[in-house]
């Protein structure tokens, strides 16, 4: 289809290039330099969406990133399809494909229309009213159907294809804005050998300059012969933080037909800026009048912007609403395009000066102290009903001139683009002359150096019009009933706003939630301004007493790959594999992640599930053998003089005694008295300890430890290394672990005698020098092999050469579990959850009563640690010998009872156990260790309660024999 | 994102580091004679002033070292950055 509607000559677009793009299904050409706003409306086509809420006919509004209306869904049904899309920054290519949204049947006729006769049931907030009964329906009925009517685009419904980066950048200068104010900066700062980095969303550079005739942008090749100038076109800043933290959106590929496959689609950039200079211009505003949201009604600015820079005969027969000059420029613009200008209706009495001595050259008309009452046309505007304002602001019932048109210019004046500024916490001043937000010169905070400059500043002097003076008039007043719009996008009408008032509403926070006006892809860039003059009037209040919402970022939308960059699939997070991963892996163990570690969970034989290979895992430990690979476990090396000392701070056990050559368990608390961590700590010499912690607590217990010396006890000359990288550890289990160790160990006696419980030795493990820990977590005579990491899979190969043949298996984590709790062994974490005291555990052998503090030691005496009632570690069986327990579960007194039923405690671990030949559990229950003996109910939904006993949390070999083998 | 001037390393991005809290806390020095109020205003008690905060964070991605901080809590200006145990510098706007 021809470009009915280009001008014959002009634009900044390439007439010797034609370029295929469908919207809709139908087929239309554009140039390069169009974007889909402007090669539409070459093509005459006006009519580009429905409206969010009342399905209203909507066309291009602006022309520029503050669309609220023309939003599309690029590449229906395919996974790179993007819905709510501006059509006005979506840059022409070949192939493009483009839908409207928000429609059904199709864009021309669409019954959703229905909901703009209906509008009377849904005003603002109607559904916090409305839909209220029967209550089961909001759910099944009335939001199903609302969201189906209401709303965008279509969410992408598959992964998304393409790449995305995070670049991190610092500069001296970041200029927002590559308009003239935002070029000048940054030659300047150029010029002194800054570095700069100037920003700007456009595909070229030149802002507000683009949309004049016969542009010419000055400056360009200076900026780039400066080496330390860096200009990003097609790049958004979307938000300013703390301490001129800004993070930019760059659209590296976007326009192209064809990408460079190695190149990302978008780059996010995340920049530390010296100074910034934000040169983010002015937006204009349009004017609320019933019918104002009209196809073929723009905004004066964006009109001019496609006579002059995409060469657009936006109509035939134009009419110009203002309460300012600088739709003047646009109405000359348009004449000499050869568009008949109407009347140029102005708010105004009297206007006065230059450009109305050139409107009057020109010949065209103006109608002074007069407003657009109202608009009429189905799928495009063919008239405005212009009316003369009387001396109180009305139009005294006079019914109005019909003003034929299919262009509607509309400018309501400018506002400061002070959103950025806002975002970095600089106070905004409501200025009279402008009617409008400027930058306040309240100071910012001092880490937040930034200067704002030209429009952005409230300073139009670089416009050939500039905005004043101006009258402003917020809501027009009407001969009729009909919808006059503030927010398009979210289809908020001054109406709507009244009605929030009426509702009580005050505070502009509250009026924006109510009737959600400045929500949405826009953001209220085009409508805040009026919804708040609106309120103020309304309130007979000063505007700058009624305020702004709070600016937010992102300043335009952001699409979720640009965020998540890199972070996804198989780079979303790290992975820790052991040294004897891959032989864990050869005996097809299945992982569980702890951590970042992938732990061996279990090893399942072919045809065995999980239940099943942990019930053989568990009897092989006890009656042959079995191998844990515990590396993941946190190592930390503790040196210096005072290390010993420092243990008996951190632990509540002593520690002055420990022998080199020996281990013990020792349990840290907070100072608050709870459970923080446990693990064994080996003495390999007076002032050198080996210490271990839980896999999960390593990295933070650490920290505390180092928090604890650089902070609490700077006195102490102790040093803290993790190590738990550097060791591979596997702990052989069972009754033969010191015959599968026998052959493979030099330099080292295993015999009881020589080893005993609790020791530690350096020996030769396979040929490698390494250390050896008697000790156990399993209750089996045990002993824990740490070799060099490197070393790790050829001493636990040369291990399970030995092993297996004699019926010792690799076991996992769940076994571990298992085996631990048949000897109610706690796992921190697991028994404890941060409220877990070690009396509570009956722990209370481990808390020393004679040496001096201890981190906990206080914290185990306040009032509400020692009472009796809480809740206590116990061991639960299940009377019927059957039941498995479900970790979580609730423990109660009685079987049956009415919701709320009083809660004793709950089930924190539960296992079948095979070697106990029955299922088992612990439980913290209150009271529980003077409850032994005593039966309680453990309540499932949808079954009756369980009947358990309550006992001592041991459940194999009480006497502890077969640790000595 | 906070900008933070480590006292050891220059001035880094707030993600190489962790802020522990109120700074000043003093653990009292004889625990055992220490009455039930003064131990729980010790574990539990903390200021959250709006205005200046006197915190502790610790470059945990960087050197490791703790040290102080005085921030000013509604504009998240950074007033004074100082070691351990140093005593609180006068700061203001």
């Amino acid at each position: 289809m021809s470009q009915a509607f280009r001008l014959g000559s002009g634009g900044r677009i390439d007439r010797s290039a034609s370029l295929r793009f469908r919207f809709d299904g139908q087929s239309f050409q554009g140039h390069p330099g169009d974007t889909l706003a402007s090669a539409l409306l070459a093509n005459g086509v006006h009519l580009v969406g429905r409206s969010f809420k009342y399905h209203r006919p909507r066309g291009i509004m602006t022309a520029g990133s503050e669309e609220p209306n023309a939003l599309v869904q690029l590449a229906p049904a395919k996974a790179r399809t993007e819905p709510n899309v501006r059509a006005t920054v979506v840059e022409l290519k070949n192939g493009l494909v483009a839908e409207s949204q928000n429609r059904w049947p199709s864009l021309g006729f669409d019954l959703g229309q229905l909901n703009d006769v209906l509008s009377p049931l849904f005003p603002a907030g109607f559904y916090y009213k409305t839909f209220m009964w029967p209550k089961a329906f909001w759910e099944r009925v009335y939001e199903p159907r609302i969201r189906a009517i209401a709303g965008l685009g279509v969410a992408p419904a598959k992964p998304d294809p393409d790449r995305y980066l995070h670049r991190h950048a610092h500069c001296d200068v970041l200029v927002v804005g590559g308009g003239p104010a935002g070029i000048a900066a940054a030659l300047e700062a150029g010029r002194s050998g800054k570095r700069v980095i100037l920003v700007d969303e456009q595909a070229e550079l030149g802002g507000g300059l683009l949309a004049l005739p016969d542009a010419a942008v000055e400056g360009l090749d200076e900026l780039a012969a400066l080496p330390e100038v860096r200009v990003l076109t097609r790049t958004t800043c979307t938000g300013y933080y703390d301490h001129n933290y800004l993070v930019m959106l760059e659209r590296v590929t976007d326009h192209l037909a064809e990408p460079d496959p190695d190149l990302p689609r978008q780059r996010l950039w995340r920049v530390r800026a010296g100074e910034v200079v934000l040169a983010t211009g002015a937006l204009e505003r349009p004017l609320v009048f019933r019918g104002n949201d009209r196809p073929g009604v723009m905004l004066a600015s964006a009109a001019r912007a496609y006579v002059n820079r995409w060469a657009v005969r936006l109509g035939s027969r134009a009419v110009v609403f203002t309460n300012n000059d600088t739709a003047y420029a646009a109405a000359f613009d348009l004449h000499r395009a050869g568009i008949e200008v109407g009347c140029i209706v102005d708010v105004r009495p009297e206007p006065k000066g230059k450009l109305v001595a050139e409107a009057r050259e020109l010949g065209i008309r103006i109608r002074a102290g007069s407003v657009v009452t109202g608009t009429e046309g189905p799928l495009r505007v063919n008239q405005a009903v212009v009316a003369p304002l009387d001396q109180a602001g009305g139009i005294g019932g006079y019914l109005g001139t019909v003003e034929p048109c299919d262009l509607l210019l509309v400018s309501g004046g400018w506002n400061p683009n002070v959103g950025l500024f806002s975002q970095a916490r600089g106070r905004l001043r409501f200025d009279d002359a402008l009617a409008a937000f400027v930058t306040g010169d309240a100071s910012l905070p001092r880490e937040q150096r930034l200067r704002s400059v030209g429009g952005a500043a409230g300073d139009f002097s670089g416009f050939d019009a500039p905005p004043t003076p101006l009258l402003p008039i917020w809501a027009v007043p009407s001969d009729r009933r009909g919808k006059a719009f503030v927010d398009f996008q979210n289809d908020v009408t001054a109406k709507d706003l009244g009605l929030a008032l009426t509702e009580g509403l005050r505070s502009i926070e509250h009026v924006k939630r109510f009737t959600t006006t400045g929500m949405g892809t826009d953001q209220g860039k085009t409508s805040n301004v009026n919804a708040l003059a609106i309120v103020a009037e309304t309130l007979a209040k000063p505007v700058a007493e009624v305020g702004t919402t709070t600016f937010r970022p992102p300043y335009v939308p952001v699409t979720f790959g640009a965020l998540v960059g890199h972070s996804r699939g198989d780079l979303f997070d790290v992975e820790r594999r052991t040294a004897m991963h891959d032989l864990a892996v050869a005996r097809g163990a299945v992982f569980e992640d702890v951590g970042n570690w992938k732990r061996a969970w279990y090893f399942p034989k072919p045809g065995e599930d999980m239940h099943a290979a942990v019930v053989r895992e568990t009897r092989q430990v006890r009656e042959a053998g079995g191998i844990l690979d515990a590396s993941t476990l946190g190592k930390i090396d503790v040196q210096g003089r005072d290390a010993r000392t420092f243990l008996n701070r951190v632990y509540t056990n002593a520690w002055s005694k420990l022998a080199p050559g020996m281990c013990r368990y020792g349990l840290m608390l907070r100072d608050d008295g709870m459970v923080y961590d446990d693990g064994v700590t080996a003495c390999l010499d007076d002032r050198h300890f080996h210490m271990t912690t839980t896999t999960g607590g390593a990295p933070r217990v650490l920290a505390w430890l180092e928090d604890l010396l650089q902070t609490e006890w700077p006195e102490l000359e102790v040093y803290l290394t993790s190590v738990t990288e550097q060791w591979a550890t596997m702990a052989v289990n069972g009754p033969l672990a010191r015959e599968i160790l026998a052959p493979l160990v030099e330099d080292c006696d295993l015999a009881a005698e020589a080893f005993p419980h609790m020791a530690w030795r350096a020996a030769r493990i396979a040929g490698v020098q390494g250390r050896i820990f008697r000790i156990s977590f399993t209750g089996e005579l045990a002993f824990e092999v740490n070799v060099p990491a490197d070393q790790g899979a050829a001493v636990l190969a040369a291990i399970l050469e030995v092993a297996e043949p004699r019926g010792v298996t690799l076991y996992g984590t769940e076994t571990m579990h298992v085996l631990r709790a048949e000897k109610g062994f706690i796992i921190v974490g697991q028994e404890t959850d941060g409220t877990t005291t070690p009396i509570d555990l009956g722990m209370d052998w481990i808390v020393a009563k004679k040496k001096g503090d201890f981190i906990g030691k206080r914290g185990l005496e306040r009032p509400d640690l020692v009472a009796g009632d809480r809740k206590q570690l116990v061991g639960l069986l299940t009377k019927d010998q059957k039941t498995v327990l479900v970790e979580g579960a609730q423990v109660v007194a009685t079987p049956t009872g009415r919701v709320p039923w009083p809660m004793l405690g709950h089930v924190t671990s539960a296992y079948a156990s095979p070697n106990a030949g029955r299922p088992i559990a612990l439980a913290l229950v209150a009271g529980g260790h003077a409850r032994h003996g005593q039966t309680l109910w453990v309540p499932m939904p949808g079954k009756r309660p369980i009947p358990v006993e309550i006992t001592a949390p041991v459940f194999f070999d009480p006497e502890n024999k077969r640790l000595h083998g | 994102m906070l900008l933070i001037p480590c006292p050891h390393c220059g001035p880094r991005a707030e993600v190489e580091f962790r802020c522990g809290g109120e700074a000043h806390v003093v653990r009292p020095a004889e625990p055992e004679s220490a009455s039930d109020e003064v131990w729980r205003d010790y574990l539990f008690v903390r200021k959250s002033p709006k205005g200046v905060h006197f915190e502790r964070w610790n470059h945990a991605h960087g050197c490791q070292r703790w040290f102080n901080v005085a921030r000013d809590t509604v504009s998240d200006e950074i007033l004074a950055v100082y070691r351990m145990g140093e005593a609180p510098p006068e700061v203001g706007r």
